[in-house]
């Protein structure tokens, strides 16, 4: 199976790339545009019986700073 | 007193750290492969700057599962001095060993400069030399060194009077404008709670010799020095 792993700064933390990306977006004359946040999608292939625990503690552990980001987790 | 210096593939500071430590009367350094294991006869360890596995994932992340680093925690839990400086701050951050990160810099460039600090504590192995207050130039060069820690993490390292350095002016005013990288309160650098392990995003190692422009980093390499190591086992 296929996993996709989202990671995206935490709401406390300051994300100057997505201000900038919200700046660009209201340059281009999109109005209304409120927070941008910017993090990284990662595809995991995975056997499908790994466990679900087993997914969280990677991406828990190597794919996010829990200090910094969230994450969640979508089984395609 | 012997200085473990740490290679990660990407590491570019090594060769700098252990050329200043060996100019030191009273010290000496070698390098400490990624892979290896063992920190015996060391007494110090340093984990340099550079960009460690590429940077891939975060600043620090892959890093952090080195074997070497296996035993840094070690060395580190049973009292001994650890030194991580730019990619090495990373990498203690990421491994656990300090608290919070460092993310992007607020304006979103790698800064490559001189800067000054601010001795916020002498109350370290690393700044017993300094005086005080005493303001250092020391050079910086980093694309993720903002450093971030929730409110709660950052009253309690004040409480314990952890934040070792911060970035200020020439006069020593620590201010929005001195700050290259948007660090919460202006932070260089921290100790952990048990002070043996200190982390700065400025290279001390840069500012060892007057043709570099600066020996103030000498001082934090000379406070070393004059403190009462812990010796690996």
């Amino acid at each position: 199976m296929k996993v996709h792993v989202s990671v995206l700064p935490k709401p406390s933390v300051l994300d100057p790339q997505g201000a900038a990306a919200a700046e660009a977006i209201r340059h281009l004359g999109l109005q209304g545009v409120g927070r941008v946040r910017i993090g990284k999608l990662i595809e995991l292939e995975l056997p499908d019986a790994t466990p679900e625990a087993e997914i969280h503690r990677i991406a828990r552990d190597l794919l996010s700073n829990p200090v910094i980001e969230d994450y969640s987790i979508a089984k395609q | 007193m012997k200085f473990a210096v740490l290679r990660f593939p990407g590491s570019n500071c090594d060769q700098d750290c252990v050329l200043a430590l060996n100019a030191l009367p009273g010290a000496s350094a070698d390098f400490v492969w990624h892979k290896d294991t063992s920190l015996a006869g060391f007494d110090a360890v340093i984990v340099p700057g550079g960009f460690s596995y590429g940077d891939y994932l975060r600043c620090g992340a892959i890093a952090q599962f080195s074997p070497i680093m296996q035993s840094v925690k070690n060395f580190a839990a049973a009292g001994g001095t650890v030194l991580g400086i730019c990619n090495g701050f990373q990498i203690l951050c990421e491994s656990g060993l300090l608290p919070g990160a460092l993310v992007r810099n607020k304006g979103l460039h790698f800064v490559c400069k001189h800067q000054h600090l601010r001795v916020e504590s002498t109350n370290s192995r690393f700044t017993n030399s300094a005086t005080k207050g005493q303001v250092l130039n020391i050079p910086i060069a980093h694309g993720e060194g903002c450093y971030f820690a929730d409110d709660a993490t950052l009253a309690k390292l004040n409480a314990n009077d952890q934040i070792l350095v911060r970035y200020c002016d020439a006069t020593g005013a620590v201010t929005d404008a001195a700050n290259p990288n948007g660090s919460r309160e202006n932070i260089a650098g921290i100790c952990n709670e048990t002070r043996n392990v200190f982390g700065l995003m400025p290279h001390p190692e840069r500012a060892c010799d007057p043709a570099l422009g600066s020996t103030d980093g000498l001082v934090i390499l000379q406070s070393l020095l004059t403190a009462e190591p812990a010796k690996a086992s």
